[in-house]
């Protein structure tokens, strides 16, 4: 009795150390999605903690600044440019990984090895090393500033760190699939359509929500193939722009932002499993 | 290995060696050699553009400022990773204190410079403070502080805060992970014998992590070598905050000086090299235990 009442006291300090830590985690978001439902004289007034001295006033709160982001502030086309660039740079990279994967994993061929070690060195490149020639043949193919030559930058982009993690999933399934599956006379399409697929859902998720999450909060790849045009420019483009124009009105800048969140954070609570293993999976590139 | 005729593995891997070679293997190339050119890569100056940014003063404040950034962010976000992962490990709300933590992961720097800019808000002591961290300095009678413009110390530090906040959860998973793979058993001996819980995290639990602990450290390091989009929002550079990434993207869109943009670029590659080295190292170590 005694010995247990110790124990819960002596614990005290450890869950005081991990609330705190996580209430201050938490606190700078919080700041944010009260914020975006105040209404502008309160927001210039107070800070957004004062909403808790009385916290039943539901009067306090507006979708008004919702409707003028996404309606006259143009977030609304940002969020479907969003989505719009991300949907397909997301499922291609994917496809074309996912064939490349299984080759090398399960066939061989001259220079399998070299090429493979070429890849992984270029998980690491940074981005910024590829721009200039790049928007260079954009500019003159016309493809700067429109969705098909951003799909497929993102493709190139995520394809290395894609195709490793789907290597390393693949690579593990146990061999002894591929050859009964090979004497019993299928064709390797069939073996990879049959069976790889299949079986390597659970890291074909993974690289997904990655890959989504990737492109969806991606900036300096859209500012620089995309730039600034309001016709195809993306959330993050769009509000990395008001922070400029609007710097005070933080009840629009949190809901735009907000607004930009939504989605992301909601793959993230729903699937957070598949996020974590792939993380796991591929610790080697942010 | 799966039986195919020669020319099966070419047809697969063909896409995506092609967009490789097309996004990333053929423009670093030509961007080290453009980066011997003047702005519009007509004419050959040597290693001017390299001069320019090793004398530069704005350029050498951004490699200081990126100096600062992997000195602190690196161990802050390792550190606080651990101790979280551990503590963590001993109360039965784990997997929501986890989720706290690793949820700046999933939005974007955008969105978390948003977050951030609004904790640094600043006002004139006159008017109420809406920055929560200028109301708990006017709550205890100080002046309130415009955190983001006092150069260049505390103007960065508030960055890289942002970026510890954003990637402690990165840290944690993957240390977490870790730190659960210790056999329990090996723990409680050591309780068994009497070492205190502060022994056991020096002499056991951090050797055993240590291979875990590099490999997160590598991976920081390369992202803050990288470290672009919350400057980019926060200051853009301003008040000596500048940094590398951002210097690239404004030589190359605001000043339109690709020469200048391509040798910021290839600096900061080489700076990224020796991660690269001990990436393929680890790689071919792994392939070797296959």
């Amino acid at each position: 009795m005694i010995k247990k009442l110790i124990s819960i006291i002596s614990g005290i300090p450890l869950h005081l150390v991990i609330i705190t830590i996580a209430l201050i985690w938490m606190l700078p978001s919080v700041g944010l999605l009260i914020t975006s439902f105040r209404p502008s004289a309160d927001v210039a007034a107070s800070g957004w903690w004062t909403v808790f001295q009385h916290p039943f006033n539901f009067t306090c709160y507006t979708l008004e600044n919702y409707r003028e982001v996404i309606l006259k502030i143009g977030i609304g086309k940002a969020f479907l440019n969003t989505l719009l660039i991300t949907m397909p740079a997301t499922i291609i990279p994917i496809l074309i990984a996912s064939f490349a994967a299984y080759a090398f994993a399960w066939m061989d061929f001259p220079g399998r090895r070299i090429l493979f070690v070429i890849l992984v060195g270029l998980l690491v490149v940074p981005l910024q090393m590829t721009m200039i020639p790049i928007l260079r043949i954009f500019n003159n193919l016309g493809l700067a500033g429109t969705f098909p030559g951003i799909w497929f930058a993102h493709t190139g982009y995520g394809l290395p760190l894609i195709i490793y993690l789907l290597y390393n999933f693949i690579s593990g399934l146990p061999s002894e699939l591929f050859d009964s599956s090979s004497i019993d006379g299928a064709t390797p399409f069939q073996i990879f359509s049959k069976l790889v697929i299949p079986l390597s859902l659970p890291a074909l998720a993974s690289v997904t929500i990655f890959q989504f999450l990737w492109v969806w909060n991606d900036l300096l790849v859209a500012l620089v193939y995309l730039g600034g045009t309001p016709d195809v420019a993306p959330l993050t483009v769009r509000i990395s722009a008001l922070v400029g124009s609007y710097g005070q009105d933080w009840e629009l800048l949190t809901a735009a932002a907000f607004v930009s969140m939504i989605l992301p954070l909601s793959l993230f609570l729903g699937l957070q499993r598949y996020f974590v293993r792939g993380i796991l999976a591929g610790s080697v590139k942010g | 290995m799966v039986r195919t005729k020669k020319i099966t593995p070419w047809l697969y891997i063909t896409p995506a060696v092609f967009l490789l070679f097309f996004f990333l293997v053929y423009p670093s190339i030509n961007t080290v050699y453009i980066s011997f050119f003047d702005y519009n890569s007509e004419k050959f100056v040597g290693f001017k553009n390299y001069l320019y940014c090793f004398t530069n003063e704005i350029m050498l404040n951004s490699f200081r400022n990126n100096i600062l950034w992997v000195m602190l962010f690196v161990p802050l976000t390792v550190a606080l990773g651990l101790i979280i992962a551990v503590l963590a490990d001993r109360v039965k709300y784990e997997s929501i204190v986890k989720s706290v933590i690793f949820m700046p992961m999933a939005i974007s720097f955008v969105g978390a410079g948003v977050i951030w800019k609004f904790v640094y808000a600043y006002r004139p002591a006159s008017a109420a403070q809406t920055g929560i961290l200028n109301a708990l300095r006017s709550f205890f009678q100080l002046e309130p502080l415009p955190w983001l413009i006092i150069r260049p110390w505390l103007n960065n530090f508030c960055l890289i805060i942002v970026g510890v906040w954003i990637w402690t959860g990165f840290c944690m998973v993957v240390l977490s992970a870790s730190y659960k793979g210790i056999p329990r058993e090996l723990l409680e001996a050591a309780r068994v014998d009497g070492a205190t819980e502060f022994k056991i995290f020096w002499k056991i639990i951090l050797p055993l992590m240590k291979p875990t602990i590099a490999v997160v450290a590598t991976t920081m390091t390369i992202n803050v070598l990288k470290v672009f989009d919350i400057v980019y929002v926060m200051t853009n550079g301003n008040f000596n905050t500048e940094v590398i990434a951002n210097r690239m993207y404004k030589e190359m869109f605001i000043f339109r000086n690709y020469g200048r943009a391509s040798a910021i670029a290839v600096i900061l590659l080489v700076l990224i090299i020796p991660m690269i080295i001990i990436n393929i190292q680890r790689f071919r170590e792994q392939e070797a235990i296959r």
